[in-house]
This record gives C-alpha cells, sequence and structure tokens, in this order.
C-alpha cells in the first residue's frame, strides 16, 4: 500500500524512558496532586527519579540498563 | 542586521563584493582564506542571506549564482572536514537503543557542569553570547527539512518544531524566551547581536545545522543532528538551572533553561523514535548519516567547550 494507515498513539511508552504524552491532559502524581500539561508534547517520569516529577527530567539514562523502566 | 566584521582579506573581499558587487564574488579573482576564523564567517554570512539576511546586502544576493557558488566551495572544504573527524562509525543494533547509547557513549567536556558549579558571572553572560547565535533562530535549520521527509518523520518533525515555535503562541516560541532572557539579564537580544565576539568553532557549529538543513542529500544528518541536540539538552539545561541560580542571575534567562529541562525529555523520545526512527524505516540507507549528524553535533560543541574552558581557564 502506497498511502498506509500508520500506528500512532496519544500516550507511548518508550522503553527504558518516559510515557510520552501527546496533547492536553492532567496528570495526578503519587502525593495526588494535580499537574496540568504545558505544550502539546509532554514526558511523564517512569523511573522515580526525576527532580522535575512527574514529568521526566533525563535521568533514567543515569540509571543502569536494568534499572531502566 | 548589518553584515559582521570581516575576520581577514577573504572575508573582506566577500562582504565588500556582498554589498557592491557580486560580480566580484568569482572564487578565482578572490585571495585565500587566511583562517579558520576568516573561512568560517564568510561561510556564516552567506547562509545568513538564506535566514535574515543583511540591512547592507540586497535581498536578491541569496540565489546569486556567484554567491551559491562561493557557497558549495566553503560549503565542500566544510563537510570534508566534519566527515574526516568521524572516525568511529555507526552503531548497529534496534535504533533508538543504539541512538541513545551511542549519545551516552559520547565523552566531553561539558560546559554546562562548568556552569552549574564554578563559572563566574561574567562567564555565563560571555556563554549566553555564544548561544545566542543559535538559540535566537532556535530549531530555523531543521525546519528547512520538513518538506524533504515522507509522512511518518514529516509528521514527527513538525509535531516537535510546533512545540519549539510556542504551539502558536509567539510569547512561549522558545527563540523569544531566549531573546527575552538575554534583556533580562543586561544582554543584547537582537538576532546576531553577538556573531562578532564569537570564536570560529561557535560560527562552525551553526554553519554545519545550515549546510545540513539546507541540503536534501543530507536530511539524514539534519535529523540525526536534531536528535543528538535533543537528547543532549535536558540535563546539561538543569545544570545551567543550578549554575544561574548559584549566581542569582535572572529568573526569566533560568526559565528558559528550565523550560527546556523537562520539554527537551519529551522532545529527545519524538526526534530519536518519531523522527530519525521513522525516517530510517522508510530510508534504510540514510542510517550512517543520521549518525554522522548525531556525531558532528556534539563533536563541535565539544570544540565550544573546548575553546571556552581554555580561554576561562587560562592563568590570568
Amino acid at each position: 500500500m502506497t498511502a498506509p494507515e500508520f500506528d500512532h498513539a496519544d500516550i507511548e511508552i518508550c522503553p527504558g524512558g518516559p510515557l510520552l504524552l501527546r496533547g492536553d491532559h492532567v496528570v495526578r502524581d503519587a502525593e495526588g496532586r494535580s499537574h496540568q500539561t504545558t505544550g502539546p508534547l509532554s514526558a511523564v517520569c517512569r523511573c522515580g527519579k526525576s527532580a522535575a516529577a512527574p514529568w521526566c527530567d533525563g535521568t533514567h539514562k543515569l540509571l543502569p540498563a536494568d534499572k531502566r523502566p | 542586521m548589518m553584515l559582521p566584521k570581516p575576520r581577514g582579506a577573504f572575508s573582506s573581499e566577500v562582504f565588500e563584493a556582498l554589498r557592491s558587487d557580486p560580480a566580484r564574488l568569482i572564487a578565482s579573482g578572490l585571495p585565500e582564506a587566511e583562517s579558520p576564523d576568516d573561512r568560517a564567517i564568510t561561510l556564516w554570512a552567506l547562509y545568513e542571506l538564506h535566514f535574515r539576511g543583511f540591512e547592507d546586502v540586497p535581498e536578491d544576493l541569496e540565489w546569486h549564482p556567484a554567491a551559491l557558488q562561493l557557497r558549495s566551495d566553503l560549503e565542500s572544504d566544510l563537510e570534508a572536514r566534519l566527515r574526516s573527524r568521524w572516525v568511529a562509525g555507526a552503531p548497529e543494533g534496534d535504533f533508538a537503543e543504539a541512538f541513545f547509547a551511542f549519545v551516552a557513549d559520547h565523552d566531553g567536556p561539558s560546559l554546562a557542569r562548568f556552569v552549574q558549579t564554578e563559572a563566574t558571572e561574567e562567564q555565563v553572560l560571555d556563554l549566553l553570547r555564544m548561544r545566542s547565535i543559535y538559540h535566537l533562530k532556535e530549531a530555523d535549520p531543521s525546519a528547512w527539512a520538513v518538506p524533504r521527509l515522507d509522512t511518518a518523520p514529516k509528521a514527527g518533525l513538525v509535531e516537535l518544531l510546533y512545540d519549539e515555535y510556542g504551539a502558536g503562541d509567539p510569547n512561549r516560541l522558545h527563540h523569544h524566551l531566549f531573546a527575552r532572557g538575554l534583556e533580562e539579564i543586561g544582554l543584547r537580544s537582537e538576532y546576531g547581536a553577538y556573531v562578532d565576539d564569537v570564536p570560529a568553532e561557535v560560527l562552525e557549529q551553526n554553519n554545519a545545522m545550515a549546510l545540513f538543513g539546507l541540503h536534501r542529500r543530507l536530511r539524514g544528518a539534519a535529523m540525526g543532528h536534531l536528535a543528538a541536540f535533543e537528547a543532549t539538552s535536558s540535563m546539561p539545561s538543569r545544570r545551567m538551572v543550578a549554575g544561574l541560580e548559584r549566581l542569582g542571575l535572572d529568573a526569566t534567562m533560568i526559565g528558559y533553561y528550565s523550560e527546556h529541562v523537562t520539554a527537551d525529555a519529551a522532545h529527545e523520545q519524538v526526534a530519536v523514535r518519531a523522527i530519525c526512527g521513522a525516517l530510517l524505516d522508510r530510508e534504510p540507507a540514510l542510517w550512517d548519516d543520521v549518525f554522522f549528524g548525531a556525531f558532528t553535533c556534539m563533536d563541535l560543541e565539544d570544540r565550544v567547550a573546548d575553546h571556552l574552558l581554555g580561554r576561562w581557564q587560562e592563568p590570568a
């Protein structure tokens, strides 16, 4: 097929990294506080080590491969 | 913006020709470039004709055959030098995994680490002047690749650019945020204001992005460069925030860098997976060029860092 239907998701689990969000969302953190996304693309921390939680700040890259989400 | 100051006989002749007599741009009539600075500022100015131009250069010179020929000669030299530095070659395996590992394994000097722990306010201002050459047109060279990509990588690139360009709100456009940060910190925010102050390494960093962006055949390198840029931004931006806070600098510039901590954590995923990954699904032959672009991004940043750290750490 030359004009295929693409497999596209609004919420994407990035192997070893964050949860990628497309569009507007409200994310509730572990303490029950709500956080509104501020742009069309957001990344939610999955490794639990981000200093900008609930958002990803790239800290997962400092973890050994077997400790990454 | 006016043409920058020439840095030798070659750029001097070229700039004079751009102002008054483009027929004199024929390479055979020009003197040899005196230095890397002389060559880099000339190419930077020729590229600038495709961005915002100069008040003292007629607009139609953007597509003047002699200017294009001269640009092409300088580009061949630049590309050959960039490729000659890339000796390690591209890794194999799953693309996203291989790409993130390739970036993580690259070991270079870190300006952000220096800013975090020991830079003086004057050194930080010096760095911001250097950064202003690119940050005041942040993402622009990547935008040239849009019409050259197939459906899926094009959608990914535009998604990323939409965020870089403020998602429709000019106040949130990244290069505008940087301009406001510069003003609040007491620096000039006009486009290209500090070009006369930057070393050849910074000019070359900018020239490489224009080279990749302007040539369809280098679309793989353009996207690899973009992905490496995004993938080396979050953590250094966090260090920049810490350094600016340590020095008590203005909150607007701190906001610019803190925005990049979280924005680029999302952008790196999009750039690696939705842009480069999708590009390579469609055009696997571009694999090596994607890594060449990524390497060049990191290598040129190392050279800027070596230059600045060397200058700052010279005994007084």
